[in-house]
């Protein structure tokens, strides 16, 4: 399917849940097309990074449930920075170690799971929902009982995938684009190249194929689809573009570069871009 | 075995040495005694005195490079460590993470999401990311490259990662995980190995006077009668950082002369 009949799937309201970590193999292509519709009122679940930045920029965010938003390379996000500042969206923020297993708790169809973590940090403070559990074991520890991140749909990106929805990584990490799928009624995949089953394998180990066709509603081709976070080995982050984003005021680099009709014209934009600086 | 010159002949041999290789050199202790640990440094100076560390006294640290994969010091892959499995690491305990700290207070509780209110804050800073987690399953210590009142606060606005007033607070159970290793800062060293887990003052960088980090410190530091100095780069650890770990000087950068 296309980008545009992916997000046409989704529904304001609803909670969604974004793949990679940080400005690392972000669904951008996903999140652009997401920017091209209406939808808004989101619950936001993510290892955030510009996806979160575009999204709250744009006012789409109702709540966003994440333990931090970087560009890794900017360290602080600057649209969730000035989003979070005007008071633009509630937040639940959590624990790196407890947003995982949230996930795993939201895919293992448990109601939560116990993590050592957010114990004695403020963390319980401004999250009062948070409840805590005690091991039944002789040991008798509290552990803070990290609830299940279940998802209405997810979003992620990856290398190659076949047209089934068997998607594969090829870079150092896999993130928990997985487990965001697991966690999501509907996941939706995004990838540089859609392939035929049998290529997925043929120079590549079997252990590459993260997210499986049983956890996957749709499969979109989206060449530099990550773009400009880092897409390994398939593309690395566009430092300089990822620059001029945290620097241009946000009506500004919407405007030039993702009020076009999809994502061709925002590739062409950034391309346009990139010549201009030569 | 490297032959060390003479003090005399080191002096004039080389330039003196900078604070920032106090620093470096600081932050490096941190990891000393470790053994088999994943070595976490966050930002240039940690990362610079992993390596020292690493080359010099702790050679069976692990390090990443920066993100996925774990590497000798010559870049040699020898491992592979996804944030699911360094998460795993985290609550195994086999890591020694150095964090930074946008605040921190006498106990070591630490901030690094936002500055202000929480619901509606002046500066959002990074979010909470691991420190909650961290600092109930492994050694944190942490890295500020500017002391000031500002960091160095009575309390911080949003604890991230966990001091030891709250650590005590869990009870032995809950706390028993939970230790806090160095202070390193770009005026002296400190710890929280005093009878009531208030920060001390182990040493001071040479060139810094104790009541410069006194003025600096936005609460009472338990300081003894004596305070040494941060010590000195041995000649071959002080050739390492400037010939291999650092060639480019970026330390400086970190912390100026």
């Amino acid at each position: 399917m296309s980008a545009d009949e992916a997000v046409g799937r989704l529904a304001s309201g609803m909670t969604l849940g974004i793949g990679g970590w940080g400005s690392r193999r972000k669904p951008m292509a996903l999140v652009r097309a997401l920017l091209r519709t209406e939808i808004t009122d989101l619950t936001v679940v993510s290892y955030g990074g510009p996806d979160v930045g575009m999204l709250a920029a744009a006012g789409r965010i109702r709540r966003l449930v994440a333990p931090f938003a970087t560009l890794d390379s900017i360290p602080l996000e600057p649209h969730f920075r000035a989003a979070r500042e005007r008071g633009a969206f509630e937040l639940t923020e959590l624990d790196e170690a407890m947003f995982m297993w949230g996930l795993h708790a939201a895919a293992n169809r448990l109601p939560f799971l116990p993590v050592r973590a957010a114990l004695g940090s403020d963390v319980l403070r401004v999250n009062p929902q948070l409840r805590t559990v005690t091991s039944p074991y002789e040991d008798g520890e509290e552990f803070v009982a990290a609830p299940a991140l279940r998802l209405d749909a997810a979003l992620v990106h990856v290398n190659r995938a076949d047209r089934l929805g068997n998607g594969q990584y090829l870079g150092p990490d896999p993130y928990f684009d997985d487990l965001f799928c697991e966690a999501a009624d509907a996941a939706y995949l995004s990838c540089e190249q859609v392939v035929e089953t049998a290529e997925l394998t043929k120079d590549a180990a079997p252990q590459t194929l993260l997210v499986s066709r049983h956890s996957v509603t749709g499969v979109v081709e989206a060449p530099n689809g990550a773009h400009f976070t880092s897409c390994a080995p398939d593309h690395g982050r566009d430092e300089a573009f990822q620059k001029l984003y945290a620097t241009t005021p946000w009506a500004e680099f919407a405007g030039r570069f993702l009020s076009g009709p999809g994502e061709h014209a925002y590739q062409s934009a950034v391309r346009a871009w990139h010549e201009e600086q030569k | 075995m490297t032959v060390l010159p003479s003090a005399a002949e080191g002096s004039a041999a080389l330039p003196p040495v900078t604070r920032a290789e106090y620093c470096v050199v600081a932050c490096a202790e941190a990891w000393r005694g470790d053994g088999e640990v994943l070595a976490s440094p966050m930002g240039l100076i940690p990362s610079f005195g992993a390596r020292l560390a690493k080359r010099t006294f702790a050679p069976d640290l692990l390090l990443t490079d920066g993100e996925a994969i774990l590497v000798g010091l010559d870049g040699t892959v020898e491992g592979w460590l996804p944030y699911r499995r360094h998460l795993a690491m985290v609550t195994g305990g086999r890591r020694h993470v150095m964090m930074g700290a946008s605040q921190i207070d006498r106990y070591g509780n630490q901030n690094i999401s936002c500055i202000g209110s929480w619901e509606r804050p002046s500066r959002q800073l990074l979010g909470v990311r691991g420190a909650p987690a961290n600092t109930l399953n492994n050694p944190v210590s942490y890295w500020i490259p500017r002391h000031s009142p500002r960091v160095f606060v009575d309390r911080v606005d949003l604890v991230c990662g966990v001091g030891y007033d709250r650590a005590a607070g869990l009870g032995p159970q809950g706390a028993r995980y939970h230790r806090l290793p160095r202070v390193v800062s770009n005026l002296g060293v400190f710890d929280f190995e005093t009878p009531d887990r208030r920060m001390r003052l182990v040493s001071v960088h040479p060139g810094v006077d104790v009541a410069e980090v006194v003025a600096a410190t936005g609460f009472d530091l338990v300081i003894g009668a004596q305070v040494p100095l941060t010590r000195e780069p041995a000649a071959d650890e002080l050739r390492l950082i400037r010939e291999v770990v650092d060639p480019q000087g970026l330390r400086e950068r970190e912390v100026p002369a």
